[in-house]
């Protein structure tokens, strides 16, 4: 402003001149208002449009299966004249892998998160941060081909004989750890995303964990506490929302995963109830079947799409909902 | 935050799978079955040295080369599960097969080589069908009473996506085993008892390749490509036969090819003491009244030039060209029907 208006005095034999630049700032800030107002608006659109033409896609299948389509095991296209498709195959493994995924991924990102900002020495802090946040950046099908090669023979051939040995006959656990071991299996899908998964967690709670003031924490290790309760009860508390955020952003992530996981889970449909065995997900199932789908089985797949869309908004509103009820207790 | 992962959703929802399909500029396109895919790629290698003209082919399935070549977006579509006639009217298209090949059973058991195995299709529905789980089954045993088969479970791989492959293997199975065709049946994705999926004929060859006592089932060369351990199968006619250019043509010449039906043919389970009992022919999709008769013009010099010179390719791969009088029943089809200028 100070430079405009010197500008102005200099000229200061034109007096129009000053309204009109004040006009043109006037067109140029409701111009900008309102560009960024569509930009708003057409996110809003497009969101909208995904959402009816999903339904759209999926309305023959709605129509034909209804509410049996969350509960039916079975998914067999090739029957005529009505395939019997079911969801809960997918609905399962998708829910499964993500648990085991974030069962793994959220100590460990914290973890390293808490090892960066606390412990480790400065010069250690730069290189292990970079090298989190670079396995952000790998493609996802690079995590499938190594968890394929590398990860699977291991898992299949050492670690999971042992578990299931150490299991058998023992009540549930006997059946969740239950063989033969599967090459391709939901829990080498579940280790490759919480490997995935990881950076987020860790990226974001480091970031916030630098955000407590130091004097907060000078203060608590003044009064004699360990790291450990200054990080439990001090840091932690203090950064619960961004945490939590994280974790969802994660959880997200590992809810869609499609690539690496339709690599090595194995896609079947079936529901054994152990995590050795080969299941599928979501969007595993869509980007396996899509190409070659028609009529209800297409269909059903944009159905399923449209599940994991609800599947997601749901995570998102409770992790909403947990943020707004911890920021009230808080307040108080 | 919140609509980052919305977007996620929606994307993997809306076009995860949905390969979008970008033409190079003057060449032939053409898109479907993998089943083909290496000899459709040596031909079209091939005819650009000698004519210039180049061949774009994805093969991205044959019910995804289907839906394109009806929505127009490629020159040719490629499926191994044929058309039936009525469908073709319908979409105004011309159907023909362009070449014959084999599925074989891969299997990777330490000590076997191809061939010694020999397994029936009895038995093979029943070890997809998770009826038969070890290799030191009886059945199996009873089969190969001299060869030496592990005590160990059968990992079985099939495919995780819709194909023609799976196809002709589920007609051939259904043929053979009353048990198959009562609990799964024909098609091009099925209802899978048992087994991890993979996608492609390469998926389902590199997994056979690396997981120990695995069986599945690809097209023959790729199973010769990946060095594949392969079965022996007992025929229709009750005789042992090994997986070879021979059996496979003994089963072809058998086919009778019919223009009027779109050369509606399935070959599996064939007659004849040589015949191989898992062979297919892949087939070829124009539309009748094309939108780009230039392009059309371009695919037919192609594929004539493929039936004329392309036999031999054909065979170093081993697929099984076309018998010369269905060539020329071909030809007459592509004159009669096509619109080309």
């Amino acid at each position: 402003m100070t430079d405009i208006t010197t500008q102005g005095a200099s000229e200061a034999s034109k007096p129009f001149d000053r309204a009109r630049a004040l006009a043109a700032f006037k067109l140029g800030d409701s111009t900008f208002y309102w560009l960024t107002r569509v930009s708003a608006l057409i996110v809003l659109f497009i969101l909208g449009g995904i959402i009816v033409s999903l339904v759209i896609g999926a309305w023959p299948a709605i129509k034909t299966y209804g509410f049996d389509f969350l509960v039916t095991r079975r998914w067999a296209p090739q029957l005529e004249p009505t395939p019997i498709l079911g969801a809960l195959g997918p609905i399962y493994g998708t829910l499964v892998t993500s648990f085991i995924a974030m069962l793994i991924a959220v100590p460990v990102g914290l973890g390293i998160a808490i090892f960066l900002t606390e412990f480790c020495p400065i010069r250690l802090r730069r290189p292990i941060g970079t090298a989190i946040e670079l396995l952000a950046g790998i493609p996802s099908i690079i995590y499938g081909m190594w968890g394929f090669f590398v990860l699977a023979p291991f898992m299949t051939d050492r670690f999971m004989p042992m578990v299931i040995r150490t299991f058998e006959g023992v009540p549930v656990l006997g059946t969740i750890f239950a063989g033969p071991p599967s090459y391709l299996s939901l829990f080498n899908a579940s280790l490759v995303l919480a490997i995935m998964i990881l950076p987020f967690i860790t990226a974001i709670s480091r970031d916030v964990f630098q955000t407590v003031p130091p004097m907060l924490k000078e203060s608590a290790y003044g009064l004699g506490c360990t790291t450990w309760e200054v990080v439990r009860n001090v840091v932690i508390p203090f950064t619960r929302a961004g945490v939590i955020g994280g974790i969802m952003l994660a959880l997200g992530r590992a809810l869609g995963e499609t690539m690496a996981v339709t690599f090595i889970i194995g896609n079947s449909f079936q529901i054994s109830g152990s995590i050795f065995a080969p299941g599928t997900t979501i969007s595993a199932a869509i980007a396996s079947e899509f190409a070659e789908a028609d009529g209800l089985h297409m269909s059903a797949l944009i159905l399923l799409g449209l599940l994991l869309f609800v599947l997601t908004f749901i995570v998102l509103a409770a992790a909403r909902l947990m943020l707004s009820r911890l920021e009230a207790q808080a307040g108080k | 935050m919140d609509l980052k992962n919305f977007f996620r959703a929606a994307v993997v929802a809306a076009t995860t799978a949905t390969l979008s399909l970008s033409a190079q500029a003057a060449d032939i396109t053409g898109a479907g079955a993998t089943f083909p895919f290496p000899v459709y790629s040596k031909w079209a290698d091939a005819y650009k040295t000698q004519t210039g003209t180049g061949l774009n082919y994805q093969s991205i399935g044959s019910g995804a080369g289907v839906k394109q070549i009806q929505a127009r977006t490629v020159t040719f579509g490629a499926t191994d599960a044929p058309l039936q006639a009525p469908q073709l009217e319908k979409d105004g298209l011309v159907q023909w097969p362009m070449v014959m090949g084999a599925i074989v059973l891969v299997v990777n058991v330490d000590g076997l080589k191809s061939n010694d195995l020999v397994l029936d299709g009895k038995t093979v529905g029943d070890i997809f069908l998770g009826t038969i789980r070890r290799w030191d089954d009886p059945a199996i045993k009873k089969l190969n009473p001299s060869v030496n088969l592990p005590a160990a479970p059968i990992s079985v791989v099939r495919r995780s996506d819709g194909s023609g492959t799976t196809f002709n293997f589920t007609d051939y199975l259904s043929k053979v085993s009353p048990d198959w065709k009562a609990k799964v049946g024909t098609g091009t994705a099925v209802e899978w008892p048992v087994g991890v999926g993979a996608r492609g004929n390469e998926g389902v060859a590199g997994n056979v390749g690396q997981t120990k006592n695995s069986i599945g089932y690809v097209e023959y060369a790729y199973a010769k490509q990946n060095n594949l351990t392969y079965a022996a199968m007992t025929n229709a006619a009750g005789k042992t036969v090994r997986a070879s250019i021979a059996s496979f043509q003994a089963a072809a010449s058998n086919a009778d090819w019919k223009a009027e039906d779109g050369f509606y043919q399935i070959l599996t389970n064939q007659p004849g003491d040589a015949s191989w009992p898992i062979t297919a022919a892949t087939f070829i999709l124009m539309h009748k009244q094309p939108a780009n008769k230039a392009a059309s013009a371009e695919a037919l010099k192609f594929f004539e030039w493929a039936f004329e010179k392309g036999d031999k390719m054909a065979e170093d791969l081993d697929y099984i060209p076309m018998p010369d009088n269905v060539v020329k029943l071909i030809k007459d089809t592509w004159a009669k029907s096509i619109v080309t200028k």
